[in-house]
């Protein structure tokens, strides 16, 4: 017969993580902990230069001074520092020239998760460089870049091949003492993407990393520095899924974009680490600190579609620091079980004309939490800001809670700053209306969430926009049928 | 088509429907009037198969199947539908994203392929005009800031669209202004045919004067006090409901 809430409250935790195999590659990992020897180690590893090392330890000496946050609405056994590993690697090292010289077992892997590689690379102009627990193992289409500047490239190999750009960008956004993640992925990350645009190029494809964690107890820290120079225009595209493990997995990642005068980057981000199971069980520890600064008309845009993870603590911020500069955040959280996310953005206005904008659609099921947290800042020096922020929350059955932390400092009169908020919740009404069209429970919720999260997708690159619509689909439906 | 069987429903052990004969044939136009609280709604939510009634004596056939264990949406695939009296808003999904995929949910659960895109435009075009919509109307967020009679209107295209067997239009009346009225109810005269019925749920005489019913059934207090033919219900809009509440059982 039809359905009722709490049938579907059931069905929503019955739907388990698909992508939960674990991939059998051999694996150079070092001892669990964390001191002065192994910061060294991972550097030696990746044959990095002094100054690098020395950047490192800096970091790493920060960090042990610092305290891990408290303030964001989350709930969780902090992780224990001591006992992670801080460094792994797939064995077999060497970079190929194609994919053929992969090791099958990886490109199986990917297969499974629905990621064709070998058609992705006739497909849509998609350059994939692919971050299997941490190292880059293969790159794509490089070449085609490289006729135009364009350097997208392992951070490893950034360190090695551009030491110039990565010793002038690399904390300028985010520094080693920004926060307790933040300083603790500038001491350990173990590699991640690099990417610059030289001047006046539009970069031809959309750039995409395909992120993995992989090793059981690895802690994953990815360093991402995107740099678009003068009149330049890239859209990136960062994606991940993880296998089903037991224990928690902490993941702390450092994105920082620059975007210099008159240029654009757009990041977009489907993020579908392993939530834990239907108990709270498991699941990725996500701690990211994303941040770009814009430069004099310069824009950036944020777009994200958070559905993994069992602690989500992301807020990717725009430093709209030059003149007439463009901030945007658009986001979809979901969470299901005993996931809990507090994300959001910040705006830092700081330069004249500069407008942004922040749509968040938060969509809660289960027992989770779902928080936006937003900071909207007005600098006295910068006259005429505007910001217009909307955040929408989307609650299914009763045991789910949804929030909203919108704070706003201005100290410019003459900014004009709007926000809006609404909270709604599925209902048996709309599940019966479609039921009554022919279309089931499970394809009405698939159905009544993209509507929701509409605005947010249709920001997202075409072919992510279907792979981000599956996604919501596998997190919120119930197994029917 | 419809065979309805000594049917007692009711919601959280309160008794609505209390013992609802009725035969529908395929061709035909049946009005069912009452006044407030007749249990007129309901009868169309238990045909619909909303969860929230429960049957608890009698019987509902379609075409000789017992619905008891079939589900609204497995219902809709058999071609019943119902066009709501308070249609319901889905933020974000276009009346066309909403029909393409109903369609194509229905022709899936009867093992057909999907739609062909040429073909639904085609059928969105006829049927829009048919009703008299402005296509502007079809790529808005489904009954969102609607006004009354734009969502009943909806409802009668999604009716167009859906073709289906057995059409309940419950109070599609209440709400529309006499242009409005016109057209739903022109509308609805152009989807009557000899393979499928219809059951027109309203309080008033004022849609039947458009849309001809061949029988008028009054409802009260969850039964069928009477039934008759299209004279009836112009008596009802003479002398009220009061006169048949006293009357026996028909």
């Amino acid at each position: 017969m039809a359905y009722t809430e709490e049938e579907l409250k059931k069905e929503l935790e019955t739907k388990e993580y698909e992508y939960g195999f674990y991939t059998d590659i051999e694996s150079d990992t070092f001892p669990k902990g964390l001191n002065e020897d192994i910061v060294r180690g991972i550097s030696k590893k990746k044959e990095e230069p002094e100054w690098m090392t020395e950047w490192r330890l800096e970091s790493f000496r920060i960090w042990k001074e610092m305290e891990e946050p408290e303030w964001a609405n989350i709930n969780y056994k902090k992780p224990e520092f001591q006992d992670i590993s801080y460094y792994s690697a797939p064995n077999k090292k060497p970079k190929y020239e194609s994919l053929d010289e992969v090791d099958p077992e990886l490109l199986d892997t990917f297969k499974r998760l629905g990621i064709p590689i070998e058609e992705q690379k006739k497909l849509a102009g998609v350059a994939v460089d692919i971050v299997m627990d941490s190292v880059s193992v293969a790159t794509t289409f490089k070449k085609t870049l490289a006729e135009r500047g364009i350097i997208f490239c392992s951070m490893a190999e950034a360190i090695k091949e551009h030491p110039e750009l990565v010793k002038k960008y690399i904390g300028s956004v985010v520094p080693q003492k920004d926060n307790f993640y933040a300083a603790l992925n500038s001491a350990v990350f173990s590699d991640g993407s690099f990417c610059y645009i030289p001047k006046g190029v539009r970069c031809p494809m959309e750039l995409s990393t395909y992120f993995r964690i992989n090793q059981a107890g690895t802690g994953q820290f990815e360093r991402t520095l995107v740099i678009a120079d003068e009149g330049s225009y890239v859209s990136y595209l960062e994606g991940c899924t993880a296998p089903s493990r037991d224990e928690n997995q902490l993941h702390a990642a450092v994105v920082e974009l620059i975007a210099l005068d008159n240029s654009e980057i757009k990041y977009s981000t489907v993020q579908n680490w392993y939530p834990g199971n239907k108990e709270g069980k498991g699941g990725v520890f996500n701690f990211v600190t994303k941040r770009g600064i814009c430069e004099k008309n310069a824009k950036i845009s944020w777009t994200q579609v958070e559905t993994g993870s069992a602690i989500t603590w992301k807020y990717p911020s725009c430093i709209l620091k030059g003149d007439n500069s463009i901030g945007e955040f658009y986001s979809i959280a979901v969470t299901n079980n005993y996931q809990q996310a507090d994300t959001g953005t910040k705006m830092i206005h700081l330069g004249k004309n500069t407008r942004s904008t922040i749509i968040s659609k938060g969509i809660s099921a289960g027992k989770s939490q779902n928080s936006y947290r937003g900071l909207v800042q007005v600098h006295s020096r910068a006259s005429n800001a505007r910001n217009f922020s909307q955040c929408d929350s989307l609650l299914m059955g009763n045991k789910c809670g949804a929030h909203t932390f919108p704070y706003i400092e201005v100290k410019n009169k003459t900014a004009q700053i709007e926000h809006e908020a609404t909270t709604s919740k599925i209902g048996e009404d709309q599940i019966f209306y479609c039921n009554q069209r022919g279309i089931d429970t499970e394809k009405a919720i698939a159905l009544i969430v993209n509507g929701f999260s509409k605005e947010v997708l249709n920001k997202l690159p075409m072919e992510f926009a279907v792979e981000a619509q599956k996604l919501l689909e596998i997190s919120l439906e119930g197994s029917v049928g | 088509m419809l065979k309805i069987k000594d049917l007692h429903a009711g919601v959280e052990g309160n008794e609505i429907l209390n013992g609802i004969n009725l035969e529908v044939n395929p061709g035909e136009v049946h009005a069912i009037m009452g006044p407030n609280g007749s249990g007129k709604s309901t009868l169309a939510s238990v045909i619909a198969g909303k969860e929230e009634f429960e049957v608890t004596q009698g019987i509902v056939l379609l075409n000789g199947e017992d619905l008891e264990d079939v589900s609204p949406e497995e219902r809709a695939h058999k071609g019943v539908f119902m066009s709501f009296q308070y249609p319901v808003e889905i933020p974000g999904v276009t009346v066309t994203n909403f029909m393409k995929t109903a369609i194509n949910e229905s022709r899936k659960a009867r093992g057909e392929k999907e739609m062909p895109a040429n073909v639904m435009l085609k059928r969105i075009r006829q049927k829009s005009e048919l009703l008299d919509i402005d296509r502007k109307f079809l790529s808005r967020s489904l009954n969102e800031g609607f006004s009354g009679g734009e969502k009943k209107r909806n409802e009668i295209f999604q009716m167009a669209m859906l073709e289906p067997k057995l059409a309940i239009l419950d109070e599609t009346d209440s709400g529309l202004d006499i242009d409005a009225l016109r057209i739903v109810a022109n509308g609805v005269n152009k989807l009557r045919g000899k393979d499928n019925a219809i059951i027109i749920i309203t309080h008033y005489q004022r849609l039947l004067e458009y849309i001809v019913p061949d029988f008028v059934h009054v409802l009260n207090e969850g039964k069928i006090v009477k039934s008759g033919d299209k004279d009836l219900a112009l008596q009802l809009d003479e002398k009220g409901y009061d006169w048949l509440k006293n009357e026996p059982v028909a």
